[in-house]
């Protein structure tokens, strides 16, 4: 590794953890799309301070693209308020203007401006290394690692000194205004922190693939864990992970390191939206599968209470009268005897005691409505679980 | 170039004609269905989808090689209707909300889809330029056959349209009624949802991938300010789409150095906002205006009280007051009071007032909703 690769992945990593934080109360609070809005519609704002500046890391430029950035969500949020349209649509009808004019305005000044809509777009972090900061003769890194470094120093400041009314607000904004924090105020230091962090990302790693970088880990994490903290370091820990990783794909690869970051993020989603412990597809569908089982159980269970006839109990009657297929009804079958709940003879079927009394506590508890304590007691009867 | 010259060339000019062509069915069809997008609430999945047909169009050039509109929007198809699901999944499966869902298809097959755009950009053969056209959209690459192909589209997406509309229409407004009326919902719905994903594939090539979503949002929320009937709104969001596409191609056309697909989604912008602000029944402007008539009506109405409340404790109801009385009324303005004269429900007679015997009646109604009579 030479320093310019260390310093791209140092860039990558900072650039993620910076992202991160805020993506992770966006996505807490429904408003990830707000985080793609925001970084389309910056364009207008970067290209304006570039012509005003020449220069596409000077301060200014941050600033009036943040600017942009505030200005979207004020003309969205204006926009929902008119009534005349949904939130979602008001989103996708500011964006695309900005966006458009940025568009304009570069291809109308194609000529003398160096600014591409790609490179805004996609970035080339491969090229961070290049552009120096220079103070007083000195070389002291890159540019964009000092400016990365400062929008994240700000961030995790804010992140600090703000937690207690970042975590009421986000879950309960009831309370936190009724505690006395303003909402509009929480809202907006998150929108421009938000807009600040997408604006000092874009030129290492393009506006689009901010996005992925403040909604996919944090949605990662979300699948994880419900714990606040707990979600905040998983996130900066698969941003970080997925830059670095990323990085070496690009390597590998040679093709774009911005592109190939999202990829790693996409693929540890894609991994942990598979096979999250309890919240993973696999682990819902599993769930479900057993859940569909015992109610099955439970409806066979009453059945058989209910009718002390031989022949209601006969076992090719049951599966007449209930209408099972006969896949499923030999699952439930056998699931009732594994927990010694049934008693077959001569192909008669009758509850046991222990049977019995499950039968009569479930139908006590869905007769006062109290439907889900049945969950509870499944764990008391069941040896196997469907 | 001026509005004659331009004329003649629509005629005359094989480029211009096509891509004037191209880009009105291309709105027509974009607003027609974006009218079901907006109304199901998935406004956003437009800019979702767009983003995620990317990695297609570039894994159908890796596997063909071949840099034919078709094949690519074969690929883009696949890989948007990919997306969608997932963001079903995603939602249906997870708590995920589905802004987080749409956000994350959206940037991680996009993320994916720039790894394979510049992948290819370094294979060593030369035919991969233009692939990034997708991006932002190039109309001038408009062919002949591209217009029919949307034309063909347009075609199937009406006549698909016209023979489920009493289904799609009823699913948009009570799925729950839908399935007990033993419609299957889920065919519906993946056959309204794949139209969608049909109209925004085949705008890519036009506008690109970043401005797709709001061909399809524009319009159709256009259109919704001016109708409360689904068939018009459909019918008039295919309008502005296909008059968003005829002027914003003039304009890029008039102009040098102005790429088509930006200028249209300002055209349609455009659109919006007269369609918010003028709108009779819901634009902010009769709105605005309406409110302030129903704020006077109300003033007008306070005085009144006020004026029958004094002229009550008089046996004479045209007891003549002194005007100083009212000043102490916050609704009193000199203006209102001259509303009231008018109105015949006062008589001025120098410094003073009297209630007439029609203004004491309407007055004493006023609370009581018995008087029909409109203000």
């Amino acid at each position: 590794m030479n320093s310019a690769q260390i310093e791209i992945q140092l860039i990558a990593s900072l650039v993620a953890i910076a992202c991160a934080i805020p993506g992770t109360f966006l996505v807490l609070r429904k408003m990830a799309m707000i985080s793609d809005a925001i970084s389309h519609s910056i364009l207008p704002g970067i290209v304006v301070g570039f012509f005003i500046t020449q220069d596409l890391n000077s301060p200014l430029l941050i600033v009036l693209a943040a600017l942009t950035g505030v200005i979207t969500v004020v003309l969205v949020e204006y926009i929902q308020k008119t009534g005349l349209v949904k939130e979602d649509t008001a989103i996708g009808l500011v964006f695309p203007a900005l966006f458009s004019i940025g568009v304009i305005l570069i291809a109308k000044n194609a000529n003398d401006v160096h600014l591409d809509v790609d490179a805004v777009l996609v970035g080339e972090l491969a090229l961070a290394p290049f552009d120096r900061l220079i103070v007083s003769g000195v070389d002291i890194g890159p540019k964009s690692l000092w400016i990365i470094g400062t929008i994240l120093l700000i961030t995790i400041l804010l992140l600090f000194a703000f937690f207690k009314e970042l975590k009421v607000s986000t879950f309960d904004k009831g309370l936190a205004a009724s505690l006395g924090f303003s909402p509009a105020i929480i809202h907006y230091g998150l929108m421009t922190v938000s807009s600040v962090t997408t604006v000092g990302a874009f030129d290492a790693v393009g506006a689009i693939l901010v996005v992925a970088l403040m909604i996919a880990p944090a949605a990662t994490a979300y699948l994880l864990t419900t714990n606040l903290k707990k979600m905040l370091a998983l996130a900066v820990f698969f941003g970080v992970f997925s830059a670095i990783s990323g990085y070496w794909l690009a390597h590998l690869l040679d093709a774009s390191i911005a592109g190939s970051i999202t990829t790693m993020l996409g693929l540890i989603f894609l991994a942990v939206y598979l096979f999250a412990p309890s919240k993973g597809v696999i682990a819902v569908m599993h769930r479900e599968k057993q859940q569909r089982t015992e109610v099955s159980l439970l409806t066979f269970l009453l059945h058989l209470k209910n009718h002390t006839e031989v022949e209601e109990r006969h076992v090719n009657h049951l599966r007449e009268h209930i209408n099972w297929q006969k896949v499923r009804a030999k699952t439930v079958l056998e699931l009732a005897l594994k927990n010694n709940m049934i008693l077959v003879n001569n192909n008669v079927v009758s509850l046991t005691k222990k049977g019995d009394t499950f039968t009569s506590k479930a139908i006590d508890y869905i007769i006062t409505n109290e439907d889900a304590q049945i969950e509870d007691m499944k764990d008391d009867f069941f040896l196997f679980r469907g | 170039m001026d509005l004659q010259e331009y004329f003649s060339l629509v005629f005359s000019d094989y480029t211009l004609r096509t891509i004037t062509l191209g880009t009105a069915i291309l709105g027509a069809v974009t607003g027609m269905l974006g009218s079901f997008a907006v109304l199901r609430k998935q406004s956003l999945l437009g800019d979702a989808i767009s983003h995620a047909a990317l990695p297609g169009i570039a894994i159908a050039f890796l596997i063909t090689g071949a840099k034919d509109s078709n094949t690519l929007l074969l690929g883009a198809l696949i890989s948007g209707l990919i997306g969608t699901f997932w963001i079903r999944g995603i939602v249906k499966k997870t708590h995920l909300k589905s802004d987080t869902a749409l956000g994350l298809i959206l940037s991680l097959f996009f993320g994916f889809g720039m790894l394979l755009l510049t992948f290819i950009q370094k294979q060593p053969n030369a035919n991969q330029a233009g692939l990034d056209k997708y991006l932002f959209g190039q109309a001038a690459t408009l062919v002949e056959s591209d217009v029919w192909l949307m034309a063909i589209v347009t075609g199937l997406c009406l006549f698909v349209l016209l023979l489920f509309w009493k289904e799609f229409k009823i699913l948009l407004f009570d799925a729950d009624y839908t399935k007990t009326l033993g419609f299957n919902t889920k065919v519906i719905d993946v056959l309204i949802t794949s139209f969608i994903v049909l109209a925004i594939v085949l705008g890519l090539q036009t506008v690109g991938v970043v401005l797709m979503s709001a061909m399809l949002l524009a319009p159709a929320a256009a259109a919704r300010q001016w109708t409360n009937s689904l068939s018009k709104m459909v019918l008039l969001a295919a309008v502005f789409g296909a008059f968003s596409g005829v002027f914003g191609t003039a304009i890029s056309a008039s102009q040098t150095n102005l790429s088509t697909g930006p200028v249209i989604v300002l055209v349609a912008a455009v659109f919006v906002v007269i369609s918010f602000v003028f709108s009779p029944s819901r634009g902010l402007l009769f709105k605005q205006i309406r409110f302030i008539k129903n704020r006077r009506d109300l003033e007008l109405h306070k005085t009144l009280a006020f004026m029958y409340h004094i002229a009550e404790t008089h046996e004479n109801i045209s007891h003549p007051h002194t005007i100083k009385l009212l000043n102490n009324f916050q609704g009193f303005t000199r203006k209102t009071l001259q509303k009231l004269v008018e109105k015949n429900y006062v008589t001025l007679d120098g410094n003073m007032w009297s209630l007439t015997k029609t203004g004491f009646e309407t007055a004493s109604n006023l609370y009581t909703k018995q008087s029909t009579k409109d203000e």
